[in-house]
């Protein structure tokens, strides 16, 4: 009896010991498995090492109302845990007052301008000559890491643009050359320039129209009386209205400024009075048509097809309207002489009119009009001047082929 | 005196725009802001004058009966009608734009000047077909060079990369250097006209002594 008993602990005891076992061999892949699948340490929930290094110092060659910031990236950065998504920069009056956020930078990174406005009145006054403390902060995720705060920095105004020393130089030097080519002409040197088929066509153009009895028509072109190419325009207008005033031709004058035109009259008139011809200048010829631009087309065109003008010039500064002008001029049967430094136009003239003065051509005529030794100077210098920048450019791809970085640098504008 | 003056403005006003553009304090700014803001007075105060001069010589032709007067009434006659509609307040919830001055610009003028805009085509064909007659060496050029560039959007086929080989040829090469030697000579030239104004020696915008 006790024989069997101890039989039937025995059997109790291999089954526990097989349960258990089985047990093991069940819970032992479970434990693996919540050893592989734990949850990896979450770096984008830490805040990131903070940015260090942090300067600040007055923007140079500005208008003294802006500060730089600079600093060394946070170690988070495109590094260790990559967990940077922007930099925040503050400024305080003082390094334990309270920093206001004064802008943003995108990570990777290092430079901030905290630039302001100069009017008093404008919420974001930047105050000159007033010490400002920074520090910039990492930002990961809503979580902040601020660095220390930096040495104070005021902003002043410079009074020179450092990086604009190669336009100085440039400027300066075709001053000389214009101003020795004058000096030179004035001494009585005669100067040789080339013919421009433009200008040698404008005598023939005023005679023509004396001839015919037509009335020469002369377009300004759209721009303002404060552009370049208009004063030229005026230039030349003086010259051949003279021309008009001798031969007694009339001028028509259509403008689209009124300012372009309240100059017009007065170079008119002051033309005609050096012609010695005050009582043939008539002021109503000048006159204003509208600004807008193709209102003005057709005024202008009206006027060719209906007065027929013996020659048209056009100089000054074009747009879409040129191609329009100058074929209805051609169809008019007019002599046309163009001009203008608006590229896209130079094509439509050349197809459209008879003489087309190119670019430059248009500011050169004045001085072909007069034939004065001290307009032609400046010709001359322009042409010392064209010199020059080839040589520089010719030297500019030498340098650049060769990698000369400081010769380029010289050249380099930095605005 | 008479010339002297007007001289001694523009050398003045001339030498401080170019000093200025050298110098950033904010003085220097002001008073070129101070002066731009000046420009834009004045061409509102000329406004006035240009009105004046336009129905000078519209009232002129039609009081003389000149050839084309009558299209100086409707001028003058437009012009009326557009301050009066564009004085008197007169806002109208069936009007498009509200008033009647907005209604007529937008439905009566901008088509106006597109419909004068869109001629630029026909005349933009009849100026090519002067251009491209390749009775000299230069126009055979210019004919050849429009002929590769206008193909640019054709289909060619198999000779599609050559022609767009060539396109970016012709663009980036000639006509970028062209491009640049003519901004190069227009910047001297420009230079060139303001020093001569700045200095006095070109008065011909104001007459001679």
């Amino acid at each position: 009896m006790q024989k069997k008993s101890h039989r039937c602990s025995r059997v109790v005891l291999a089954v526990f010991l097989l349960l258990l076992l089985l047990l093991l061999s069940v819970g032992v892949p479970n434990a693996q498995q919540e050893e592989t699948t734990a949850v990896p340490e979450d770096t984008s929930a830490q805040a990131p090492a903070p940015p260090t290094n942090v300067k600040a110092y007055d923007t140079p060659n500005d208008n003294g109302h802006s500060i730089t910031v600079t600093w060394t990236l946070s170690a988070d950065d495109g590094a260790g845990r990559k967990n940077v998504v922007s930099y925040e920069v503050l400024r305080s009056a003082s390094p334990d007052g309270e920093f206001e956020l004064r802008g943003m930078a995108p990570a990777g990174e290092n430079i901030f301008e905290d630039k302001g406005a100069k009017e008093k009145s404008d919420a974001n006054y930047f105050p000159p000559h007033k010490d400002f403390y920074y520090k910039v902060r990492a930002r990961s995720d809503g979580r902040y890491s601020e660095s220390t705060v930096s040495a104070p920095a005021f902003a002043y105004g410079q009074w020179y643009h450092k990086g604009k020393t190669p336009v100085v130089v440039a400027v300066l030097l075709f001053s000389t050359f214009c101003l020795v080519f004058i000096t030179v002409a004035r001494k009585g040197k005669k100067l040789y320039i080339r013919p421009l088929a433009g200008i040698e066509a404008v005598d023939e153009a005023i005679g023509r129209a004396t001839e015919m009895g037509k009335p020469i028509l002369y377009i300004l072109g759209l721009g303002s009386a404060d552009m370049i190419a208009t004063i030229a325009s005026f230039i030349i207008l003086g010259r051949v209205a003279k021309k008009t005033a001798e031969y007694q031709t009339p001028i028509l004058i259509p403008c689209n400024d009124p300012i372009v035109m309240a100059v017009a009259q007065e170079t008119v008139r002051a033309a005609y009075l050096e012609a010695g011809r005050p009582d043939h200048y008539k002021e109503e010829n000048i006159f204003y048509l509208t600004s807008m631009q193709f209102a003005y087309v057709a005024g202008v065109n009206g006027i060719m097809l209906r007065e027929k003008p013996a020659t048209n010039f056009y100089l000054g500064k074009f747009y879409a309207e040129s191609l329009l002008l100058a074929e209805t001029g051609s169809l008019a049967g007019s002599i046309q002489i163009s001009g203008t430094d608006e590229i896209a136009q130079i094509p439509f003239f050349v197809a459209a009119t008879d003489y087309t003065l190119i670019g430059e051509e248009l500011y050169a005529a004045s001085a072909y009009l007069g034939r004065e030794p001290v307009l032609l100077g400046t010709l001359k210098g322009q042409d010392w001047g064209k010199a020059a920048v080839m040589i520089a450019l010719l030297l500019g791809a030498l340098a650049a082929t060769f990698h000369f970085q400081f010769f380029l640098n010289l050249f380099t504008v930095k605005l | 005196m008479r010339k002297t003056l007007p001289i001694a403005i523009v050398a003045g006003v001339g030498f401080f725009m170019l000093i200025q553009y050298f110098i950033p304090l904010e003085e220097f700014e002001t008073l070129y802001e101070w002066a731009l803001d000046w420009t834009m007075v004045i061409g509102c105060f000329a406004m006035a004058l240009g009105l004046y001069s336009l129905t000078n010589v519209m009232v002129n032709k039609v009081r003389r009966k000149s050839p084309g007067w009558g299209y100086s009434l409707v001028a003058l006659g437009g012009l009326v009608f557009m301050v009066f509609v564009g004085l008197v307040p007169h806002y109208q919830e069936s009007l498009k734009y509200g008033t009647l001055f907005m209604d007529i610009f937008t439905y009566i003028y901008i088509p106006i000047q597109a419909a004068m805009f869109s001629l630029l085509a026909f005349y933009i064909a009849s100026a090519a077909y002067r251009a491209f007659r390749a009775r000299t060496i230069l126009a055979t050029i210019l004919l050849v060079s429009a002929i590769i560039i206008m193909l640019r959007l054709v289909p060619l086929g198999p000779l599609s990369p050559i022609n767009q080989w060539l396109v970016n040829f012709v663009l980036t090469v000639p006509n970028m250097a062209a491009k640049r030697a003519f901004w190069l000579g227009v910047g001297l030239g420009a230079s060139a006209t303001a020093l001569k104004i700045m200095l006095g020696i070109e008065r011909g915008y104001m007459g001679r002594d």
